[in-house]
């Protein structure tokens, strides 16, 4: 495989999407909506309200608990913002039918993909970063007098941000690109890109209940799970892609 | 250049193609005419290595279709016009060409220089950094043969290049064809345009499924009636009718003064036609050769396929 190629064809679509305003929205509008409304929602429970010292213990405690759930919304952040792009790799080529031209260059199947996955996996991936830091000094700028320290970052969000983050990414990615190449229809590769959240939401709802606690321990195996499945999706997207069926089904 | 041996495709219980044995060789412009639907288009995906064969056997240069690692090859020395354009409609005609450019794996000089000859040739360069949305569908369809181009093909695959283009644009994208052909390109064209094959194709296929005919146009005009030579004289009389008919030769009178004669070799046989016209009185106006034209024979053989 070659690597610049699928560079290429990663930076192509970067190009594309960037006129592509639903993809941009989703990119900038969803984790600012996160990034800032999360911050204005403690100011308004925690940040005008004066704090005795004997209530301090049980109110760092809470946070911990709402900070850890709120930081993992950044996962499901990654995985929900590359389904638009992702969902529309494939399918949008043969939609504007530029993918039997694309597949006539002497272009693998894995270089196609690997371009496919990074074209998504940029970009949301930034996105998310973008969105944490912004909450992150939000919510310290909110916290910090209160608390008396500076709550972020930590291990947690370290863990989240630089493993689990970039994991789940691929994970959604490669979910949308294998849809996206075996659906004939936009809207459908998206509403089958999104089922990829369902067991994110599961393990936020599991952190809302306090069934699984978001220790950096418990992140690195969540981590290491989505990496097995992240590998496996790749083989199976190289082997579901079918260019021929790709070719003479889709209409 | 281009060599199939019983190529069969079938789609389910459909045979799209069947049994296509055809040869083309180097710098040939070889046609191919069909009904919609008659795997023309299946042929082309199938050289190019689009989708598998079902059977038989097919060779580009040396490269053989169905083999993974050849077909990489195949891809390197083939450019395709698809009969959708497919091009990006949000990037300019430059950056379209350029992409493709990278993965056909042109050198940078390469890639200017190519853009630059045929941006220029085709009246394009003054509008390289334009989306190619604004673009209207005859600049597309150059656009879309020079993305083929880019990486200097030893084979050309053109589907249906000059399909709902205007006369206007039909006429530059068929003109452009014929300076491929100058430059001793092997094209292989699918058409329905009967006037355009005519005119550019070295040689002809008429495909419905199966290759129903091959030659040239001049071998598959002539395939329908023979040859024919075409007398007009002043006037039709019984005793050049009967001069006529003495040589052993067919005829039929046509408009009132021209003989229609069936000849099988019209070098020998015209100078002893024309003497026993003149012997019998006749007074002759012109002699021309006549023939069924491409498209008397492209319907009749595709009607008696079906």
């Amino acid at each position: 495989m070659k690597l610049w190629k699928a560079w290429v064809i990663a930076r192509k679509d970067f190009s594309t999407f960037r006129t592509k305003r639903y993809v941009i929205y989703s990119l900038v509008v969803v984790p600012l909506l996160i990034s800032i409304g999360l911050p204005i929602l403690i100011w308004l429970g925690i940040g005008n309200a004066p704090i005795r010292p004997s209530q301090l213990p049980a109110i760092i405690s809470g946070l911990n608990d709402v900070f850890n759930a709120f930081s993992f919304l950044f996962v499901m952040l990654a995985g929900f913002l590359p389904i638009s792009i992702g969902a529309y790799s494939i399918v949008g080529e043969k939609l504007e039918k530029t993918l039997e031209p694309l597949l006539a260059t002497p272009t693998t199947d894995g270089e196609i993909l690997l371009g496919k996955v990074i074209a998504a996996f940029l970009p949301s991936v930034s996105a998310v970063y973008a969105g944490a830091v912004i909450f992150m000094v939000l919510m310290d700028a909110v916290t910090s007098a209160k608390l008396g320290y500076v709550y972020f970052p930590n291990w947690t969000v370290a863990v989240i941000l630089l493993i689990t983050v970039p994991l789940t990414t691929i994970l959604s990615t490669e979910f949308s690109v294998i849809t996206s190449a075996r659906v004939s229809d936009a809207r459908a590769a998206q509403q089958f890109g999104a089922l990829i959240v369902l067991p994110l939401a599961a393990i936020y709802l599991a952190t809302e209940i306090a069934f699984v606690s978001l220790t950096p321990a418990n992140l690195l195996i969540i981590s290491a799970i989505i990496l097995v499945i992240d590998a496996l999706l790749f083989s199976l997207s190289r082997a579901t892609f079918r260019r021929e069926e790709i070719l003479t089904k889709w209409k | 250049m281009i060599e199939t041996s019983n190529l069969t495709r079938k789609f389910g219980d459909v045979t799209a193609v069947e049994d296509l044995t055809l040869h083309v060789g180097e710098g040939e412009v070889f046609g191919f005419l069909g009904p919609n639907g008659a795997g023309k288009t299946t042929t082309i995906r199938m050289l190019a290595c689009l989708i598998s064969k079902t059977s038989g056997e097919a060779r580009i240069a040396d490269y053989e279709i169905g083999n993974s690692a050849d077909c990489q090859k195949i891809r390197k020395i083939i450019g395709l016009v698809p009969d959708n354009v497919g091009l990006y409609e949000d990037l300019s005609a430059y950056r379209n060409l350029d992409f493709y450019g990278r993965l056909y794996e042109c050198s940078d000089a390469q890639r200017r220089e190519q853009i630059e000859y045929f941006l220029k040739m085709l009246g394009l360069w003054d509008v390289r950094d334009r989306p190619v949305r604004t673009f209207s569908k005859g600049m597309k369809q150059k656009l879309a043969i020079v993305r083929a181009l880019i990486h200097d093909p030893q084979i050309l695959f053109l589907d249906e290049p000059t399909a709902n283009l205007d006369p206007e644009f039909q006429k530059t994208v068929r003109d452009f064809i014929l300076e491929l052909k100058r430059e001793k390109r092997t094209i292989f064209l699918n058409t329905h345009n009967l006037d355009e094959a005519q005119r550019i194709c070295d040689r002809i296929g008429i495909l419905n499924t199966k290759l129903v005919a091959e030659g040239t146009p001049e071998q598959l005009m002539e395939s329908l009636e023979g040859r024919k030579t075409q007398v007009q004289l002043q006037q039709v009389t019984p005793a050049v009718t009967g001069a006529v008919g003495r040589l052993g030769l067919r005829y039929v009178v046509s408009s009132g003064n021209r003989l229609v004669i069936d000849v099988s070799d019209p070098e020998k046989e015209n100078p002893g036609i024309m003497e026993a016209i003149v012997a019998a009185g006749g007074h002759i106006q012109f002699i021309t050769e006549k023939h069924a034209t491409l498209e008397e024979v492209y319907l009749k053989l595709v009607r008696d396929e079906q």
